[in-house]
């Protein structure tokens, strides 16, 4: 067992026991915490019967802090991130995010989302997706151009700003949807696997100016991601979580670099390697009879 | 133009130039009498006769087309988007569309005849745009369902009003479909409007002109007419398909053919 294990909170401890939240360099004005998920659930009904998608999750988001959510298909990560978006209302427990009901967050425009598709909307010009959501809030003309423009040089597509998707690649597509999340520089940047399409080259590329941008902006992220390479490079914390039904096996804390150190040298870092080895054991669940990932399959 | 678009043309003209040419062979070796099918030879011969009449005519109708077509259109369009945001909308007009998609013209033409009287385009442009309704409505109410799931919760994390998600996502993302169902509907709509003038009415039109001629007997000037009612009906067609191209165009989509 590397050290990094030994300091993972066990399944179903409030984190309000566990301070596992890093200090943090940039910190947004407003309450210091990003998001706040408590003893929530989500059950599904279906034809064949219900399905417990969630299990009394609890989990706390530090403004400014990166927290990756891993597991197996069908462990519910994806449907925590709808739910902290408002894009679906748990069955049972309270979300918070900063402080208001996640209605009233996703209302006031307090996060950016971006998911595994890219869904850039093909009639519109890779400037206007830019601005999509700058025009849907009323933002003027000359003031949407000039922040696209700003975005679009971020993430380094100035040249393609009147391209049309279809004309881009799938990696400078979701290059426009992250600027695209970025437009209203939201404090909470919600992230559904935005990745899981691209080449491994493309993401590893993707993922160090991932890390530059949010730096760059203050903002909390909560990324969902099948990879644990990918989670363990970009966060702070690294959520694993166990399917059927959806928990929270541990919570690694992995913070390997301040952002700016970040680089591709880390990846072959020892570090890095003692990381992932922690975040992959926790995944199988191969440590510790308090981590209940094996005992639903026995069932 | 390229090799490849000289033979996108080659093909069918070809097959059109071999079908006259055993079509003149068939009416003048089996001696038919004109009644039956006068040959392509005596049709031009009677176009070239009347060609300034042709022409006024398919104006004629050519206009009553275009105004029921540009009207049923946008009734079309208008209902279908309240229907893809309204289920009790929808509950009320898909019936009403499939009730007017299957109202025979025939029925219809002289009924309008009656009550809006016979020296009135009114009737012929309302059976248009009747005819052309349902095509459009059905064509572009299934696209405005078309809607990406990964865009649908972009606009809801964006707190869109569904005005605003008709006019950004939703109506830009059917107009493909609308445009199916135009090119369906322009065709239909010629047909249409030439059937109406069968019931009396404005002499007019290309139906008033091949009726008249049918009953003096002059088949090969029928025909003729005939021949206008396909061209005017091909015109219409590519201009629908021109606008569909242009618009497809404006919005990034990638030029078919070369």
């Amino acid at each position: 067992m590397s050290d990094v294990t030994t300091a993972t909170e066990a399944t179903g401890t409030p984190p309000d026991a566990a301070p596992g939240a890093t200090s943090l360099p940039v910190a947004p004005a407003g309450p210091a915490t990003a998001v706040d998920v408590r003893g929530v659930s989500k059950v599904f009904a279906t034809r064949a019967g219900t399905v417990t998608a969630l299990d009394d999750i609890h989990l706390s988001v530090a403004a400014g802090e990166f927290v990756s959510l891993i597991g197996p298909s069908g462990c519910g990560k994806s449907t925590l991130l709808r739910l902290v978006a408002d894009l679906d209302q748990p069955t049972s427990g309270e979300i918070a995010v900063f402080g208001r009901p996640p209605r009233v967050a996703r209302e006031a425009q307090d996060y950016g989302i971006a998911f595994q598709q890219a869904g850039l909307l093909p009639w519109r010009s890779v400037a206007a997706n830019v601005e999509l959501p700058l025009e849907l809030h009323g933002v003027g003309r000359r003031e949407r151009a000039a922040r696209a423009a700003e975005l679009l040089a971020l993430v380094g597509l100035t040249e393609f700003a009147g391209h049309f998707p279809h004309q881009l690649s799938g990696g400078m597509q979701q290059r426009v949807a992250i600027a695209r999340s970025l437009a209203e520089s939201p404090s909470l940047l919600l992230m559904d696997e935005p990745f899981g399409a691209l080449d491994e080259m493309t993401r590893e590329r993707m993922q160090t100016e991932l890390v530059r941008l949010c730096a760059e902006s203050g903002a909390a992220v909560v990324f969902v991601t099948h990879s644990i390479p990918e989670a363990v490079f970009l966060s702070q914390r690294v959520v694993v979580m166990s399917p059927r039904p959806g928990r929270i096996a541990q919570v690694v804390p992995v913070d390997l670099a301040r952002a700016d150190e970040r680089t591709d040298d880390l990846r072959e870092d020892a570090a890095f390697f003692a990381a992932v080895t922690a975040v992959r054991e926790a995944l199988h669940g191969g440590h510790g009879a308090d981590v209940p990932t094996r005992g639903v399959d026995v069932r | 133009m390229s090799a490849a678009r000289v033979s996108r043309w080659v093909a069918p003209v070809l097959v059109g130039v071999l079908a006259l040419v055993t079509w003149q062979v068939v009416v003048v070796a089996a001696d038919l009498p004109p009644y039956l099918l006068p040959s392509p030879t005596a049709i031009v011969e009677q176009l070239r006769q009347v060609v300034p009449l042709v022409w006024s005519a398919a104006l004629a109708t050519g206009a009553n087309v275009l105004v029921g077509l540009v009207a049923g259109a946008v009734t079309a369009v208008l209902a279908a988007v309240v229907a893809a945001r309204s289920r009790i909308v929808d509950g009320l007009m898909s019936p009403t569309a499939a009730a007017l998609s299957v109202m025979p013209i025939v029925a219809l033409a002289p009924a309008l005849n009656t009550l809006f009287g016979t020296t009135s385009t009114t009737p012929r442009r309302l059976v248009v745009a009747v005819v052309v309704f349902a095509p459009v409505f059905v064509n572009t109410l299934r696209g405005l369902r078309q809607v990406q799931p990964v865009h649908r919760d972009l606009m809801r994390a964006y707190a869109a009003s569904p005005w605003q998600v008709t006019r950004t996502v939703t109506v830009p993302g059917a107009l493909p479909y609308l445009f199916t169902g135009l090119r369906i509907a322009s065709s239909t709509g010629v047909i249409a409007a030439v059937v109406a003038e069968y019931f009396g009415g404005l002499q007019n039109g290309l139906g008033s002109r091949i009726t008249a001629a049918a009953a003096n007997s002059a088949y090969a000037r029928a025909w003729a007419f005939v021949l206008g009612a396909i061209l005017l009906g091909l015109v219409l067609y590519l201009a629908t398909a021109a606008l569909e191209r242009a618009v497809a165009r404006r919005n990034g989509a990638v030029p078919d053919g070369t």
